[in-house]
């Protein structure tokens, strides 16, 4: 055991273990806990809550000890269907978390025409023998000694980075197969860690896959199965400090490896916050927004990443690029962030950025508003990003998620909510005569200060109110937004009975949101009905974010794989004519999600054979050896 | 000649067709007026509540792309918009249909009496009327018969409305706005008019295809049209006009529907109502006027026998299928959907092909009566021939026409000698039967100048050639293989493909051949021929067998009246070709040879137009 010191803003204890020791290692039971226990081969050491699960997480270099191998998120939660046939949530870290979901269990059923006879579990634990054995750079392993930043080739740590959260990528986890893994993992501490990481990287020909929070969608971190150089996945996890906050200007600098609930988090306790929250953001990095062009669900009052962002240093094998001023606009020839906004990985590694900050709002209010139709629904959101007063987040689902939604509902306490839930039922199918099988809900929520708040509510409420929509309730809202959070959890209850699916999205412009979205539903069920799967797929949208001039919508496509030989290929089928049909019809081939590997086979089309050149020559230029060599985007 | 492609030719012959119900047999049997007051409930696309016209009238008139030609053509003509708007309102006015169902009762009584008189049967093949049903409820449909009457669109919609399917909103000719009254009720009973021509008007191309494309986007009723674009005086499928279906197929390019069913329909007629009169049109007589004072002075027609109608229903073809790998959709990406443009030229390269596609597909479901293999060798053997023979010719050529893939009504049990008696029995009027021999009636019943005796004879080939006409699509490929056999004069493969190709294009006016389908065609030949054993196919060389001199002399001797036809028929403006004093093709004399020959021959730039 080595305790190391280091002269930090706030000052922590750092434990090494030894690689081998990792998996017995220690194992936070609640970070928001008033003490967390560890325990260490059998001894209890009591560690104090000033330490959040932040700071044992640069204690732990990774999260794959709270996390699960296999899977989404948290190995402590779960959906089950426990021994009544019900299904729960296990854990304590979500609102959801503990409860029973008296529903989910008949949606499940009759949606994929699955049954809970028939489960298809995941193989239990990583077995170790099966991972390709590391093919090391003997040479650049000593080299990376000397410059004591840590380092590891034990198979949980290579298999942990080798995937993202692809169908593909976790169907195969669960089966315990394994493709080719990254042969070493290191852990740069800061910004010079990392210079002298790719400095040896290029003097030893070796390739780097930057690693954050490994929540992409996109095959952007699956190893190139043809790499024959040794794979160096660089872990930037222990790259998770505010190194400071500037009131004045509000911004803070942060390094790039910070996870999205840390950054907030830390930010709040200084009263500010960034506002930047995608549906990962409870495991997605700094440094993988900035690499990937990312969305946050509040982007209506704080901007997307791009605008999020004040300055950026980049890592890559010709030097360190960055601007020499923080100026908030600068014309200065073609903006050298947009080369490493959207380089996926391919051009460095992100290792600090000043991003803008904002005080935390006085108030925060959800909402909900039911529609008659989808369309109507579009419409009103049409209208409402018409007259820019779109609250933070406004999201329309359609019908289907409607009813997915509410199969999450929990258990009602008493008879008097569920009498109050009935009623509500019977006044907009009954009374406003709403056909429960077309209507759709826009979930929303406000944020600032109190009184603006409830006058923009009313805006928009009235905005509905011309488009035949009408309020539904805090609760509904709330719950809208809680189903992006657990989504990821619930594919994992699927696969456990046979059921897979995955999410994709795309911005197309507002006349084409209605036409693209039937269509490309359309064509998914067109397209499992041809290739022989036997149940009718779950094919559902939302429009989850608005502009000027579009809308970004968002899929979620789900099958029954019963009867299937190859469940996996038929998913890619669909899933590459899903996309096939978007670009048809106007939308982009991705809005936040990126290119990776799994969508670069449309890249030529989408930016022209030039735009495809232009991109080439930067990154011959940046990274002539390609020592970033995920093969990502070109 | 590089035969490249991946077709492979299945056999024609193995082609799978349902059986054919009569639906006069009811109507023989029960109330004619109860049938037309039933509840009629139809099914509808995706449950969509059927559009008022009057709402649909205001949707075209309010949408962005009318909007957009109204302000662009203010601009350049200087006029106020209320003014076009008003002349696009007028236009609308004109044109737009307005069901109603107690019209559609009305012709649902009184065709039940026509037809039961006219007809013997009208046969209709209920699988297809089956899927037709699941197609309505799934895309918008567009139903695509062939035109060979003005009783198409009567029978269509008497069909549909008999099987309880959404009554179609029909395409047809300004002509028969001429007609008082009845004009009025075919509106009233789901056709829209439009005019003949109207190349250069901005304002009426776009309200006439925004008018279309409303019903058809929001799926309120299937849409019909003719491909053809008018009727075939010659029972030959004509070229297709691509105008409508260019505005169909819109729609799916510009995603506003997820795919559009195409539905070609092939409707047969034993004999054709206006048979005498088309003879009389091909040879310069002037068609009469629509009118309704006409239509009541040919109630006359109603005392005679027309045999039976067939109607197929083929199957539904799926437009984004078809486009699948040949359009690329996302070219619609950059302009906003509502401003016009010209499609691009592989648009309508494709529109093209799939237009000849459907004629095809019109075609190969047309059902042959017996009589048209008879037609065909009479004309053959303009000084009669032996009934013996004749019986067993038409029986060599049934065999022939069914390893081509004819559709030919043709029971089994049925004799050579029997189907050519009763064949011969229904057309009295063209054929004469004396001592123990068939010949065409080419004697005039009354003699009168020699020009009414030539006009008289002409008109009795032609109205025969018209049946014969009908069979020729079964045959035209492999024909084409047997004429440029015979150019060619040698057997190699490559000098024979070249004639095949000349030949091929001389007569795309003519026929029913797809520009660019040259090389599917001769393979497609070739494999017909070799496969009843006529030729044989070798990797240089095309060789005729012995067996086939007989299938080949009756193939080229079948299409010998086109061949002189175009050699002879543009001979007045062609000074170079000796005008035969001796007139023995009366074929030639038809306008509609007349018409194509001089086409081709604009076509391959042999001849030059000049305006005078």
């Amino acid at each position: 055991m080595k305790f190391v010191c280091y002269s930090h803003v706030c000052v922590v204890w750092v434990l090494w273990f030894p690689p081998k020791l990792q998996s017995h290692a220690c194992v936070p039971l609640m970070y928001a806990e008033a003490m967390v226990l560890t325990a260490i081969r059998g001894e209890l050491v009591v560690i104090p809550v000033e330490w959040s699960w932040l700071t044992l997480s640069r204690v732990l270099f990774s999260r794959q000890e709270v996390m699960k191998w296999n899977g989404w998120g948290y190995s402590d939660s779960r959906f089950l269907f426990n021994k009544k046939g019900q299904a729960e949530f296990t854990g304590r870290r979500y609102r959801l978390s503990g409860m029973v979901l008296p529903s989910l269990k008949d949606w499940f059923e009759s949606t994929f025409g699955a049954s809970l006879q028939h489960k298809s579990p995941a193989t239990a634990t990583l077995n170790a023998s099966a991972v390709p054995f590391p093919s090391l750079n003997e040479a650049f392993l000593q080299d990376l000694k000397s410059t004591g930043i840590p380092f590891s080739h034990e198979a949980e740590d290579r298999v942990f980075r080798a995937h993202g959260h692809c169908l593909h990528e976790i169907f195969a986890l669960r089966e315990g197969k394994f493709g080719r893994v990254p042969d070493l993992v290191v852990w740069p501490n800061c910004h010079e860690d990392v210079v002298k990481t790719v400095d040896l990287a290029c003097r030893h020909n070796v390739c780097l896959i930057p690693y954050g929070g490994g929540t992409s969608v996109s095959s952007a971190l699956e190893c190139p199965p043809d790499e024959t150089r040794c794979i160096v996945s660089l872990d930037t996890s222990q790259m998770s400090r505010i190194l400071w906050i500037d009131e004045k200007n509000l911004t803070a600098h942060v390094e790039a490896g910070i996870v999205g609930q840390d950054l907030e988090r830390l930010l709040n306790e200084s009263g500010y916050c960034t506002g930047h929250e995608p549906d990962s953001m409870e495991f997605s990095s700094l440094g993988g927004w900035v690499a990937t062009r990312a969305s946050g669900m509040k982007k209506n009052v704080y901007g997307n990443i791009e605008d999020l962002v004040v300055h950026i240093k980049m890592v890559c094998p010709r030097g360190v690029v960055e601007k020499s001023c923080q100026g908030p606009r600068v014309s200065i020839g073609p903006d050298i962030h947009h080369f490493i906004m959207g380089s996926e990985g391919t051009l460095g590694v992100v290792t600090e950025v000043t991003i803008k900050i904002r005080p935390m709002p006085e108030y925060q209010k959800y909402g909900s508003v039911v529609f008659p139709n989808f369309e109507q629904g579009v419409a009103c959101l049409r209208e409402v990003a018409k007259q820019r007063c779109a609250p933070a987040s406004i999201r329309l689902m359609d019908n289907a998620q409607f009813q997915f939604g509410h199969a999450l509902k929990p258990q009602v306490s008493s008879i008097f909510t569920s009498f109050l839930d009935g009623l509500k039922k019977f006044y907009i199918t009954k009374f406003k005569g709403f056909d429960p099988h077309h209507l759709c809900v826009a979930t929303l929520l406000f944020e600032g200060d109190r009184e603006r708040v409830l006058q923009h509510e009313k805006q928009v409420y009235d905005i509905a109110a011309k488009f035949g929509g009408l309020a539904a309730g805090e609760d509904n809202g709330q719950r809208g937004y809680m189903l992006t959070f657990v989504i990821a959890y619930l594919r994992d209850l699927g696969m456990d009975y046979y059921v897979i699916g995955e999410s994709f999205e795309t911005s197309v412009p507002w006349d084409r949101v209605l036409d693209l979205c039937r269509n490309v539903k359309e064509r998914i069920v067109r397209e499992c009905r041809e290739r022989g799967v036997q149940f009718p797929p779950l094919a559902t949208c939302r429009v989850t974010q608005t502009y000027d001039a579009g809308a970004c919508v968002y899929f979620y496509f789900a099958f029954n794989y019963r009867g299937l030989a190859d469940p996996v290929n038929i998913y890619g089928r669909v899933e590459h004519a899903a996309r096939e049909e978007i670009l048809a019809n106007g939308g982009s081939l991705s809005h936040h999600h990126g290119v990776g590997k799994l969508r670069k086979h449309w890249m030529p089309e989408s930016i022209s054979d030039v735009g495809i050149g232009m991109l080439k020559s930067v990154k011959e230029y940046v990274d002539p050896d390609n020592i970033f060599g995920s093969r990502n985007l070109l | 000649m590089a035969s490249n492609t991946l077709y492979s030719p299945r056999d024609p012959a193995l082609k799978k067709r349902d059986d054919f119900e009569d639906i006069l047999e009811e109507r023989r049997s029960s109330s004619d007026l109860r049938y037309a007051l039933r509840c009629y409930v139809p099914v509808v696309y995706k449950g969509i509540a059927p559009c008022k016209p009057g709402v649909l009238k205001t949707a075209v008139l309010q949408s962005d792309r009318l909007r957009h030609v109204v302000a662009e053509m203010s601009k350049e003509t200087g006029e106020s918009a209320d003014v076009i708007r008003e002349e696009a309102s007028g236009i609308l006015e004109e044109m737009a249909h307005r069901l109603r169902l107690g019209t559609v009762r009305f012709f649902a009584y009184s065709l039940s009496k026509a037809f039961k008189a006219l007809f013997q049967r009208v046969r209709v093949n209920e699988d297809g009327i089956q899927r037709l049903q699941q197609s309505i409820q799934e895309h918008p449909v567009v139903l695509l018969p062939s035109h060979r009457s003005y009783m198409d669109f009567l029978i269509m919609s008497y069909i549909l409305y008999t099987y309880d399917l959404s009554l179609p909103v029909i395409a047809a000719g300004m002509d028969f706005l001429g007609m008082k009254i009845v004009g009025e009720m075919l509106r009233m009973s789901g056709a829209f008019f439009i005019r003949r021509s109207f190349g250069g008007d901005k304002l009426y191309w776009a309200v006439f295809s925004e008018y279309v494309k409303t019903m058809l986007r929001n799926g309120y009723a299937p849409i019909e049209f003719f491909l053809e674009g008018t009727r075939s005086r010659t029972c030959k499928s004509l070229t297709p006009k691509l105008g409508l279906l260019n505005i169909v197929m819109e729609p799916f390019f510009k995603g506003e529907v997820f795919d559009v069913s195409l539905v070609p329909i092939s409707i047969s007629y034993e004999r054709v109502l206006e048979e005498a009169l088309y003879a009389r049109e091909l040879l310069g007589v002037p068609k009469p006027k629509e009118s309704t004072s006409g239509l009541l002075k040919a109630r006359k027609i109603l005392s005679e026998d027309y045999g039976s109608i067939h109607v197929y229903f083929g199957h539904p073809v799926s437009l984004r299928s078809l486009a699948q790998g040949r359009i690329n959709r996302s070219q619609y990406n950059l302009l906003p959907r509502h401003i016009p443009r010209r499609p691009s030229q592989e648009t309508q390269a494709f529109v093209n092909e799939t237009a000849y596609r459907l004629v095809r597909l019109q075609e190969e479901n047309m059902v042959l009566r017996p009589w048209v293999l008879v037609a065909a060798l009479l004309l053959q053997n303009p000084d009669g021939v032996d009934m013996e023979r004749l019986v067993e010719q038409t029986s060599w050529l049934r065999g022939l026409a069914v390893s081509f893939g004819a559709f030919l009504d043709w029971p089994d049990y049925v004799s050579a000698s029997k189907a050519v008696a009763s064949s011969l029995a229904l057309h009295t009027g063209l054929v004469r039967t004396e001592g123990g021999r068939a010949q065409l009636a080419m004697e005039p019943k009354e003699p009168g100048s020699p020009e009414e005796d030539l006009f008289d004879r002409a008109a009795s080939v032609l109205s025969c050639a018209s049946y014969r006409n009908q069979i020729l699509h079964v045959f035209l490929r492999p024909a084409l293989l047997g004429m440029a056999m015979q150019m060619a004069e040698a057997s190699r493969k490559d000098d024979i493909y070249s004639c095949f190709s000349f030949l091929r294009d001389v007569f795309s006016n003519e026929f029913i051949l797809c520009p660019g389908g040259t090389v599917q065609d001769f393979d497609e030949a070739c494999y017909m021929l070799t496969k009843c054993a006529a030729v044989h196919v070798q990797k240089q060389e095309v060789v005729a067998t012995e067996k086939g001199q007989r299938i080949l002399s009756f193939l080229t001797s079948l299409f010998q009246p086109f061949l002189k036809g175009y050699q002879v028929g543009p001979a007045p403006f062609l000074e170079l070709v000796d005008y035969p004093r001796e007139l023995t093709c009366y074929e030639a004399l038809s306008s509609d040879v007349q018409k194509n020959a001089l086409a081709a021959l604009l076509r391959m730039k042999v001849v030059r137009k000049l305006k005078v």
